[in-house]
């Protein structure tokens, strides 16, 4: 029937039919039918509405359903109403809206079809936008079926592909039919088609529409003609104790017997001057004793009967139970199951991609954090415990920046170069002011910038609060790059990773390109030397030192922008660098990639292995890298030879 | 050829003899063997003078007690500086640690930390039995053992969302079980991780790093809600001493200020023995040049193992004694910091001399208990007024970069300058 | 005579460079042996690999009487076997006295707990003191040792080496920076050693290895080039083209 009506439907809207019936009209001949209207009869009526295809048909069915419509007594005319004082009504006209007369109430009747009816109704209203002329309507209609799915959908949508003439729209219904009869098709062999078609698919709708269907529940006993998923024998171990005394109790399979606390309670009650079942109280602080007790009690009725325990475990050792499918076809869960299984095959791959895309840019943030360090530490041996808060530096300068610079494309492009430079500037001052009095006392460079680490921390506290202060990115970096439901990254990570690319191809370039780079790698490799040769080390000392905290501060703003800037983000990143540094080997830009590298994928390998316990997978990475030393205890790239200088 | 290899590690001969305090070098063998032999502490004429300080001033700070009843130290400023005498004995360990031997750790507060976990698992287990006993004695059935430990389970995991009792709680009703824990755990720790460290040839700047590193993973592991110690609320009430509950807390202050003195005592005896005579000697060569004592035949990684290991016991002993007066222990006080701010005392101190240790940290830890307490005066500048619970760090910082820059012996190098001229 | 220490065909490089070139050596149990060589000739690496501070990649080292092989074992192993070392440049523990750094040489047990617990005894004591009469610092006893001067320095380094009491003395350039009257008493010294263990000195100066009046060895490019008398060497035509470099 419903498909009789909708090639009528179809008919109207290609206007092959001309017949001037106004819609009053056309309600005025159905008038019985649609004052009482009822599931038998509404779909005459509505054929009738949809043949005839007069102006305001949409809307008169939308407000009937929703019981807007009020009928007129005198005349049974149909209208909508508007009132101010729910006593005086205003009539309007259900063609136009337009105001006609007022009415009292008591002279009204207003329409209220009932649920059937409705649901009736609110599928037309589907055929309606479906196939509304406007196709940004249609693409509405699609997106709030998508959004909440109904078997009323099903129908109407499958008959709405044949006139759609937009592919993209038209390609969007086939899916969503394919989506709705995965749920709603009674044909089997179609529904396993449309099960079938979505192997491999990674959309959450799919998964959303499969799950039901392989919905079970566990029953006790094995059901005959039930689709079993599989059975469950409690001497196999397949089921736990609680749930299967719950089921076959549940089932009158086994006499349901009273639990721990239930006894106690029933002791308690049963307590009659200062003796429970012939045990005194004093005696009853051991388990066995109050055992005896209810035994006791038991045997004189006074308490339900209670067998120990082992009794049940005998019992249920027979038993079986099933896991059921609460749907029927066995075909369907089959294909079902098949299709998520390869769903969740592809899943598991793309969520292994996506693993390595988190992994890469925690790499790079870990590489920007880290390279500073490592520069520092292979040139002159030292560790600067302040890197941290030159990272914090730079984050600062990126945030003072933008309280100047609205503009947040502007303000970065100020705040990179300025952050630079300023950490630069603080990096060559602690060179210059503290650590080059230290260089052949390297475990108290550790402590002294130990010392210039609090200090500054403290500052950025006293001036900056302890609050989080935002850096915010410009617009361009909002929001990420989808590939599909599963593997999307952050324009700003991605943003992160280009960063770290650039200056890791930019040190190199100077390492092994420029004249600077060569006087580093010449003070490296033996500073008597070099500085025999003519170069000046305490300037190759500074320069180096200034870079290195210069890329921190760089660093801090890459970091600040999806990161909170606060006095102590210097801190959550210094192990980790120090890590990378120890881990990659020291004095060498491959060896902190690499390093930044290991570090990073493990840390977010263990984090999927641990997905809820951030601390314990850092706690993990921090061991696997003790264990790591243990077996190069110089990184992955080591110096060789004497010039290693153990 | 090979002279890079050797260098001193440790600038040379920047540091003193260090015996123990300023008593002339006498280790080795007496001349010609006919010296008889003089009682340790007559050849340490600073180790007696310490322990007669140590003994005036507890016999001061009792008498000013209130538990003596004049009551001019308060209750809590008694239990600072209970505390306070606990912190010089960590630093003595890491005097000796870094001071003697050139291992710069940053993980003796993990050992400290742990000390106190250790005790403050019985306190906390057996004070909450007898709370739990207490409140289940009104219960109509007397409660059987089963029921007392599921109510202490929920009275201390509660917090974590748990109410099952770890299994590393096994031994925490017994209170000698745990006093041997307090020394067994850290102490197996740190024979396990020095094992690794050393064996692997970690030194320097490498071990510092290393050290740190384990620090960070045992107090981010103690951050955890299913640590089994009650993740970063930690153990606390631990200043009520099960079966105590009537004696006042004035009481129990003077009782745990002096034990920690009495462990102070016996652990500045114990440094004064081992850093000086041979093994002292050893393992300042260690400090100087490890290679050059390797190929006296000296088996160098023993050496640090054992320094590492005794260090971690002493550390950890202090921590015993520590947190039961201060009340709470959570995962945050073992973080990587705090054990930098002990190198911090140690080198204020002055490091290399078992005294320069205790001065360090008494002296650092209370100014910083007086700075960041709020008894210090502000500084009005006029356009700022410098408060100093904001700027104590900065302060503390600056002066750290000064005294490694311009005294790198610390105070007690200005002490022994003083000493000898006078 | 049976040899005290084999080395035999023993290779080392660093990132490619051979510092040992399939090198052979073997030395007595009472014999003064001089090494000489131009520099880089792998004299330092030689004596790192006796020591144990270097690996070999491949070859034998073989020593003492029950034959056993040095490759496997740790520096302080080897030291405790009885094979003393000499640095290049003078390496005492400047920051302690003179007698602490004998004693700690001292040959004795090496355990952590022996140590701690080593009680001070008139044997001991009669040691060092024969020690110091003999490197003639007997009135040093009790300075520190950083502020002794160069030549007092390189003697204390090679008491400390007879207080380990060792089989095989291996002395790197002991007579660098010393007075002439020093080196005569530090050759007094090494050939009184020698009398009783094997001593390997490793020297530049032909003066003072003539003075040793012993067996010479010349290492070039890590491998042995000549071996015999100093006369032998020396008028060896290929020793005289290293030296001169032609």
């Amino acid at each position: 029937m419903m498909f009789r009506v909708l090639a009528v439907l179809w008919l109207a809207l290609c206007g092959s039919f001309v017949q001037a019936l106004s819609l009053q009209e056309v309600l005025q001949a159905n008038q019985a039918a649609v004052e009482k209207a009822s599931r038998k009869t509404v779909d005459a009526v509505l054929s009738d509405l949809v043949t005839a295809a007069a102006p305001g048909t949409q809307t008169f069915i939308e407000k009937w359903a929703d019981r807007d419509v009020w009928m007129r007594k005198e005349d049974k005319l149909f209208f909508f109403v508007e009132t101010d004082d729910k006593k005086t009504y205003t009539l309007l006209d259900i063609e136009t809206g337009a105001p006609i007369s007022e009415a009292q109430k008591r002279d009204l009747k207003q329409l209220k079809p009932n649920s059937g009816v409705r649901s009736v109704l609110a599928s037309y209203l589907v055929q309606f936008k479906l196939m509304d002329p406007e196709p940004r309507r249609r693409a509405q209609a699609l997106q709030s079926i998508e959004r909440d799915p109904d078997e009323s959908h099903y129908a109407p949508l499958k008959a709405s592909i044949e006139a759609e003439d937009y592919p993209a729209l038209k390609e969007r219904k086939e899916r969503l039919v394919r989506l709705l009869a995965i749920r709603f098709e009674p044909d089997e062999a179609t529904r396993i088609a449309a099960i079938e078609s979505f192997r491999g698919n990674l959309s959450v709708e799919a998964r959303a529409a499969l799950n039901p269907i392989v919905e079970t529940q566990t029953v006790f006993g094995v059901p005959e003609n039930a689709n079993i998923a599989r059975i469950l024998r409690y001497d196999q171990g397949d089921i736990d104790q609680t749930t299967a005394l719950r089921l076959a109790s549940a089932a009158g399979a086994i006499m349901p017997q009273p639990s721990l606390p239930e006894r106690k309670a029933a002791l308690e009650a049963n307590i009659v001057d200062g003796v429970v079942g012939g045990v005194p109280l004093h005696q009853l602080d051991r388990q066995a004793a109050r055992d005896a007790a209810y035994e006791a009690l038991a045997k004189a009725g006074a308490v339900p009967d209670w067998q120990a325990a082992q009794s049940e475990q005998d019992a249920l050792a027979e038993m079986e139970f099933a896991v059921v499918y609460t749907e029927p076809s066995a075909a369907v869960t089959e294909a079902a199951e098949a299709t998520l299984a390869s769903i969740n095959q592809s899943v598991g791959l793309y969520q292994a991609l996506d693993l390595g895309l988190d992994a890469l840019s925690l790499a790079s943030i870990f590489f920007l954090a880290a390279i500073g360090l490592a520069i520092t530490f292979g040139v002159m041996g030292v560790i600067n415990m302040a890197h941290g808060e030159f990272i914090m530096m730079g984050a600062y300068t990126g945030y003072v920046v933008q309280l100047f610079v609205p503009n947040y494309t502007a303000s970065l492009l100020i705040a990179l170069p300025l952050a630079f430079a300023v950490t630069f500037g603080a990096g060559v001052a602690m060179e210059r002011l503290v650590i080059r009095w230290l260089y052949d006392r390297p475990l108290e460079t550790l402590l002294a910038t130990f010392g210039i680490s609090i200090a500054l921390q403290q500052i950025a506290k006293n001036i900056f609060g302890t609050q989080a202060r935002p850096l915010t990115a410009p617009g361009w970096l909002d929001g990420a790059w989808v590939m599909n439901d599963i593997v999307s990254i952050s324009y700003i990570r991605i943003a992160i990773f280009v960063l770290g690319v650039v200056f890791f191809c930019l040190l190199l370039f100077i390492l092994k390109r420029t004249r600077l780079g060569l006087e580093v790698r010449a003070v490296t490799q033996n500073p008597r030397m070099a500085s025999s040769m003519g170069i000046n080390p305490d300037r190759i000392n500074m320069l180096t030192f200034g870079i290195g905290s210069g890329i921190a501060g760089i660093a801090g703003v890459a970091i600040g922008l999806y990161a909170k800037v606060t006095s102590e983000m210097g801190s959550d990143y210094i192990v980790q660098s120090f890590m990378t540094v120890v881990v990659g080997g020291v004095g060498n830009i491959w060896g902190t990639l690499l390093g930044a590298g290991l570090i990073g994928s493990l840390q977010k390998g263990i984090e999927w292995l641990n997905p809820s316990n951030t601390l314990a997978a850092q706690t993990y990475m921090i061991l696997f890298i003790i264990l790591f030393i243990q077996f190069r205890p110089r990184g992955i790239i080591a110096l060789k030879g004497r010039a290693a200088g153990d | 050829m090979s002279s890079s290899s050797f260098r001193p590690k440790y600038g040379g001969g920047e540091l003193p003899a260090g015996q123990g305090g300023a008593a002339p070098p006498s280790s080795g063998d007496a001349k010609g063997g006919a010296t008889p032999r003089q009682p340790f502490i007559a050849r340490h004429p600073s180790v007696l003078i310490f322990l007669v300080m140590l003994a005036a001033f507890t016999l001061g700070v009792t008498v000013l007690s209130e538990a003596f009843g004049t009551a001019i130290l308060s209750t809590s400023f008694i239990k600072t500086l209970g505390k306070t005498l606990c912190l010089c004995l960590i630093a003595i360990a890491m005097d000796l640690v870094w001071g003697y031997c050139g291992i710069l750790s940053l993980g003796h507060f993990a050992f400290f930390g742990l000390g106190g976990y250790m005790i403050g698992m019985w306190l906390m287990y057996e004070r909450t039995k007898d709370i739990v006993t207490n409140s289940l004695a009104n219960a109509p059935l007397p409660p059987t053992p089963d029921e007392i430990r599921d109510a202490i389970g929920t009275q201390i995991f509660g917090v974590v969302g748990g109410a099952e009792i770890p299994i590393i709680w096994y031994f925490a009703d017994s209170l000698v079980a745990q006093l041997a824990l307090v020394v067994i755990v850290p102490g197996i720790l740190a024979l396990v991780f020095g094992w690794l460290a050393f064996r692997s040839r970690v030194t320097g700047v490498y071990l510092s790093i290393l050290t740190q590193a384990m620090t960070l993973a045992l107090s981010l592991y103690l951050f955890q809600n299913d640590s089994g110690l009650r993740g970063n609320n930690g153990l606390s009430g631990l200043q009520n001493i099960p079966g105590l509950t009537d004696v006042p807390q004035s009481i129990i202050s003077m009782w745990f200020f002096w034990a920690s003195a009495l462990a102070l005592a016996f652990g500045y005896l114990l440094a004064a023995f081992v850093t000086s005579g041979k093994f002292g000697s050893v393992i300042r060569g260690i400090r100087d040049d490890e290679a050059r004592v390797r190929f006296l035949g000296y088996n160098v990684e023993a050496y640090k193992l054992v320094v590492f290991a005794l260090t971690a016991i002493i550390a950890a002993i202090a921590g015993a004694l520590y947190y039961p007066q201060a009340g709470i222990i959570n995962p945050a006080e073992i973080a990587p910091i705090a054990s930098i701010y002990l190198a911090v005392w140690v080198a204020i101190g002055g490091r290399g001399r078992i005294y320069g240790a205790v001065i360090g940290a008494a002296f650092v830890s209370l100014l910083s208990s007086w700075f960041t307490g709020g008894g210090a005066p502000n500084i009005n500048l006029g356009f700022y007024v410098i408060q100093w619970t904001d700027w104590w760090l900065v302060l503390l910082g600056i002066s750290f970069v000064l005294v490694t820059l311009l005294a790198p012996q610390g105070i007690g190098g200005l002490f022994d300058k003083l000493v000898r001229k006078s | 005579m049976s040899m005290l220490l084999e080395v035999s065909g023993v290779s080392v490089s660093f990132d490619g460079f051979k510092a040992i070139n399939n090198l052979s050596f073997q030395i007595g149990k009472a014999e003064l042996r001089a090494i000489i060589g131009p520099n880089g000739a792998g004299k330092t690496t030689f004596m790192d690999i006796i020591t144990g501070k270097t690996r070999p990649d491949e070859g034998r080292v073989i020593y003492g009487d029950r034959s056993v092989s040095l490759l496997k074992m740790s520096e302080s192993r080897i030291a405790q076997a009885g094979i003393g070392r000499k640095f290049q440049r003078p390496t005492v523990f400047e920051a302690q006295t003179v007698r602490e750094n004998l004693s700690m040489a001292l040959r004795n047990k090496r355990g952590p707990f022996d140590v701690l617990m080593y009680k001070r005894n008139a044997e001991g004591a009669a040691r060092l003191e024969a020690i110091a009469e003999e490197i003639g610092l007997t009135d040093q006893l009790i300075r520190q040792a950083g502020e002794l001067s160069h030549g007092q320095k390189q003697w204390l380094e090679i008491g400390m080496l007879l207080a380990q009491d060792p089989r095989l003395l291996l002395v790197d350039e002991p007579a660098a920076g010393m007075t002439p009257e020093e080196r005569e008493h530090t050759t007094e010294i090494l050939t009184n050693a020698a009398k009783t263990r094997a001593v390997v000195v490793v020297e530049h100066d032909m003066e003072f290895i003539r003075r040793l009046d012993c067996k010479v060895t010349v290492l070039h490019e890590g491998a042995v080039l000549a071996e015999g008398s100093l006369d032998h060497v020396t008028s060896n035509p290929e020793v005289i083209d290293v030296y001169l470099g032609r």
